[in-house]
């Protein structure tokens, strides 16, 4: 099956980040597709490159980049959340693309399913 | 259709509107906060109980494990891995999260 | 697989006590465009993004409620509201600041389980 994945909360601060991406790993391991994971409101911060947690904690962005390098997992920020928010192409984490809101619809009309992670 | 709540029932009414408002038949995954919803002796037990005559309950282990509950697992309430999570997001048509 | 798909955005949280009603707002104005079958739902606290009257000035944010009313522009006109949580909030239809379908509780769940997509923000 595709999946499409909405993440919508920034990474530490909520668990929403995590489980998406322990979802996208198990579906990815059960041999479904992970089509695109689309970060929204909060959730763009997700993509920040200069995200520095402490060496004993997990690294939330650099595992969105290596799920995206292993499997080639399509992951876009929402640009209007992101401007917002400050996120941009200079500090963009590797594997991460800025795109408009159609990404999100467009992952509902392509995904068999759509799955949103949340406050 | 797959309900996924992820809020604690003592703090928030999310779980309670899911299960007011869903279809009969469908299935609830507790995960997050949600999961505190699937223990034995919480305030919400009668509830949860009820709705299980309506639909299937599932939570999400690793929460709960996380949350150092994952011996007090309610009688009837259906414990899944994230494999488990993604297998119900397969058999059912759909699904939605009660954000 | 079907390139029109029924699209339903679950509103259940207030306005301007978080940003997530008004990017939810920008959304649906995008999945207009897209061609879809899009309904809106609004349950619990999501009823008040409803509400006309807002004066935000004195808050210094912007006034997205209009925005409700530009939906029908984009063929958006698909609005529910649930009968139990609007009582429970003390208001009725005449407090919207757009016409909307009241749905019973039980109602509204069907229309939710015969959605292809559901968003909830």
């Amino acid at each position: 099956m595709k999946f499409g994945i909405v993440v919508n909360e920034g990474p530490y601060q909520h668990q929403a980040s995590d489980s998406a991406y322990l979802f996208a790993k198990a579906a990815i391991a059960a041999g479904h597709e992970v089509w695109r994971v689309f970060f929204y409101h909060d959730g763009v911060n997700n993509a920040s490159r200069l995200t520095e947690p402490p060496q004993d904690d997990r690294n939330i962005v650099n595992r969105w980049t290596k799920l995206a390098e292993d499997h080639k997992v399509d992951l876009v920020v929402c640009v209007a959340a992101a401007l917002r928010r400050g996120i941009k192409e200079e500090n963009l984490a590797q594997g991460f693309r800025i795109s408009g809101l159609g990404q999100l619809v467009e992952s509902g009309i392509k995904c068999d399913r759509l799955v949103t992670f949340g406050d | 259709m797959l309900h996924i709540v992820n809020k604690s029932p003592l703090t928030s009414g999310t779980l309670e509107s899911c299960l007011n408002t869903m279809v009969d038949g469908g299935d609830v995954l507790l995960i997050e906060d949600a999961v505190y919803a699937a223990t034995a002796g919480s305030a919400f037990e009668s509830k949860l109980s009820a709705a299980m005559g309506r639909c299937k309950v599932h939570v999400l282990m690793p929460d709960l494990e996380a949350r150092g509950l994952g011996d007090r697992l309610l009688a009837g309430v259906s414990p899944v891995d994230y494999a488990g999570f993604v297998a119900l997001t397969v058999s059912n048509k759909n699904c939605q999260s009660w954000l | 697989m079907s390139d029109n798909k029924k699209f339903m955005f679950v509103n259940r949280k207030a306005p301007y006590g978080t940003i997530y009603a008004l990017e939810s707002l920008e959304v649906v104005l995008i999945t207009a465009a897209f061609d879809q079958d899009v309904s809106l739902a609004f349950l619990d606290d999501g009823v008040y993004q409803l509400k006309k009257g807002m004066q935000t000035k004195g808050i210094e944010t912007k006034n997205f409620s209009p925005t409700y009313r530009a939906l029908e522009d984009y063929d958006v006109e698909k609005l529910y509201v649930e009968k139990e949580a609007m009582e429970a909030r003390g208001l009725n239809e005449d407090d919207f600041i757009v016409g909307v379908t009241v749905l019973s509780r039980a109602e509204m769940g069907k229309l939710m389980d015969e959605q292809d997509v559901v968003l909830s923000f």
